[in-house]
């Protein structure tokens, strides 16, 4: 069996992503390859040649990986495919753009997003928002795979893999980046948290959000999350959003305030280890969820709560 | 409401493709099967699915502003994916395409009946929902964009189309990327990208005379075997009840003597 990895990375350093999902490949064994496409990555790659458990990493280094567009990376990663057994990308949104465009072009079927891997051809999926896990068999030559990265403790460091460089692929020109917006944030990622601080409609105002919560996940250095009630009120921006649809956390500690709990929401955090609920409403289904409810005026409890910490 | 994006109508020869899929609705709380075969769906609620939703409105303004010439749904899947497509064609969309199969569709198999679809008639867009909420699965618009050689935006929540292009806003992880792609295309929409309108009495019953046209995976010559076999559904571990606190002190003192995390 042999594994190639798509790292995800800035370039410069990978994220944290990649790290969860070379775990997941050694879960299911045999031999990792990373492959690091970018432009002017040298660093990332060396990164990735550190890892724990991998044995080789492959650097296409070109302009036209600058931007990490599908097209041109799916067709560089097929190119690449001969001999693998896997390929692997985490389960975020870049790994969710380009790997099911991997699978297709090699004319076999994508696993998305597992959560545990049974043996080399069956894996575990969540299925209805997480309200039901599936173990589905692949019997392609290749299996594709988005990796969950809450689901895989991030693989360890002091590899030495070899790092070879190796020839880009075509430039489709299909794609033209015309602008980021990226959030700029001092907090710790939402995805690599230990503590969540998480805010819904309840805080009935972007103010208000802001005003209550970031004092409290000052005191908690904690990242800034939120349902999709919030979000789409504006109170912050998109990709703060937990949910099925929106980012899947587990952090050792996620306080909900202000969330009601649907199920939507609790896709995205039900396998925190601790989660806190702060709601007025005693039925809130999220009480269901938490370890910890606190039933009363939100207004009045995070500011008491932020001054006891 | 139209939003200004809708407005301007340089571009007047785009066909729109929507696919939309039959799913269970987003409020029914789904139940494991016993015999971990699956989910219950018997007499369960269906509905489309809410991507797709967004989908359609997202088709039908770009069709209100001058910009498409024509909405064509299409779904994939049992007879019953008609009630579906009818709605499609009560919130605007011109004509539907059944294509009718009782196998279980995965989304390569769908990727490739879209792709024949696409053939036959020839979309300079092709938008579908990002995912479908019974499988989460988020492939078959990066699979129909594959296989039809075409650029790809998913997860959108803009869309400007003009000039032979479409300017997309995508929700990404670390905020929003906007992406200039050549039609032909394939853009995925994500939550915010529209607030879909409700479908009028007067539509639905228009949308009963609009052609609804019904095909078969052989006709299209697609192999739509499963490349996936599932063993078994079971439902996830329950989390333990807990309790309630009385308040701030008693909260704090839970979380650093019991629970051990601050
Ligand atoms: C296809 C689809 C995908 C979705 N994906 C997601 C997703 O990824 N993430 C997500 O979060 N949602 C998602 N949703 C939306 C989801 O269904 C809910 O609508 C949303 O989570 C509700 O957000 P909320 O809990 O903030 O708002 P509400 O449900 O309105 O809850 C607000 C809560 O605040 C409490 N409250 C109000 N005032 C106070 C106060 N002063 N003090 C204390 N408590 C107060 C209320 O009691 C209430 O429980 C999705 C929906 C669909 C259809
Ligand atoms: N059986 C189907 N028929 C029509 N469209 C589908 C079907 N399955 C998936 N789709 C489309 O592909 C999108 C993504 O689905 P999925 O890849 O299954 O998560 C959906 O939102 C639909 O637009």
């Amino acid at each position: 069996m042999s594994i190639l990895v798509i790292a995800e990375h800035d370039h410069a350093a990978l994220k944290a992503a990649t790290l969860n999902t070379v775990a997941a490949a050694s879960k299911i064994g045999g031999k990792i390859h990373v492959l690091v496409a970018g432009s002017g990555c040298a660093a990332a790659a060396q990164a990735a040649a550190a890892l724990e458990g991998v044995a080789q990493v492959k650097v296409a280094d070109a302009a036209h990986y600058a931007e990490q567009t599908a097209e041109n990376l799916a067709a560089l990663v097929v190119a690449n495919a001969q001999g693998y057994t896997h390929i692997l990308a985490p389960a975020t949104t870049f790994g969710k753009n380009l790997l099911p465009r991997v699978a297709a072009l090699l004319d076999v079927a994508q696993i998305s997003e597992i959560c545990g891997v049974e043996s080399p051809d069956t894996f575990v999926r969540p299925i209805y928002a997480g309200n039901a896990l599936a173990t589905v068999q692949s019997a392609d030559t290749v299996k594709v795979i988005t990796v969950r990265t809450t689901a895989f403790d991030a693989c360890g460091q002091g590899g030495a893999a070899t790092v070879e460089n190796i020839a880009a692929g075509p430039d489709l020109g299909l794609t033209q980046l015309v602008g980021r917006e990226l959030t700029k944030s001092e907090r710790p990622e939402l995805g690599a948290a230990k503590v969540i601080v998480s805010g819904g409609r309840g805080l009935a105002s972007g103010e208000n959000y802001h005003s209550l919560l970031e004092p409290l996940a000052d005191k908690l250095n904690a990242a800034l999350g939120a349902s999709r009630a919030a979000v789409d009120a504006g109170f912050v921006p998109n990709d703060y959003q937990v949910g099925q649809t929106g980012k899947v956390v587990a952090p050792q500690l996620y306080l909900a305030i202000g969330i009601s709990g649907a199920i939507q929401h609790l896709a995205g955090m039900k396998d925190s280890k601790v989660i806190v609920a702060i709601n007025k409403d005693p039925d809130a289904p999220i009480f269901q969820v938490a370890d910890y409810g606190l039933v009363g005026d939100l207004f009045q409890l995070v500011p008491e709560l932020t001054a006891a910490l | 409401m139209v939003h200004e994006r809708y407005e301007r109508a340089e571009e007047t020869n785009v066909k729109i493709l929507v696919p939309v899929k039959r799913v269970i609705d987003y409020n029914v709380k789904v139940r494991v099967k016993a015999d971990q075969s699956g989910v219950e769906l018997a007499s369960v609620k269906m509905a489309m699915n809410p991507f797709d939703e967004i989908a359609v409105e997202e088709a039908v303004r770009l069709k209100e502003a001058g910009v498409a010439t024509e909405v064509v749904a299409v779904s994939c899947g049992a007879t019953q994916s008609q009630e579906q497509l009818r709605t499609a064609l009560a919130l605007g969309a011109d004509r539907a395409i059944l294509v009718e199969s009782d196998a279980e569709l995965q989304s390569l198999a769908v990727a490739k009946l879209l792709k024949a679809v696409c053939e036959k008639e020839q979309p300079q867009l092709v938008i579908l929902g990002k995912q479908a909420i019974d499988d989460d699965a988020n492939q078959t618009g990066q699979m129909l964009a594959a296989l039809m050689g075409w650029p790809q935006a998913t997860f959108a929540s803009k869309v400007v189309v003009a000039d032979g292009k479409a300017t997309v806003t995508r929700e990404i992880d670390g905020g929003l990327e906007t992406l200039a792609i050549k039609l032909p295309a394939i853009v995925t929409t994500d939550l915010r990208l529209n607030e879909p309108r409700y479908a009028t009495l007067p539509n639905i019953m228009k949308a009963k005379k609009k052609p609804l046209d019904t095909l078969k995976p052989a006709e299209l010559g697609v192999d739509v075997a499963p490349r996936l076999t599932t063993l078994k559904v079971v439902e996830p571990a329950k989390r333990q009840a807990g309790v309630k606190v009385a308040d701030v002190a008693e909260l704090v003192a839970k979380l650093k003597n019991e629970a051990k995390v601050i």
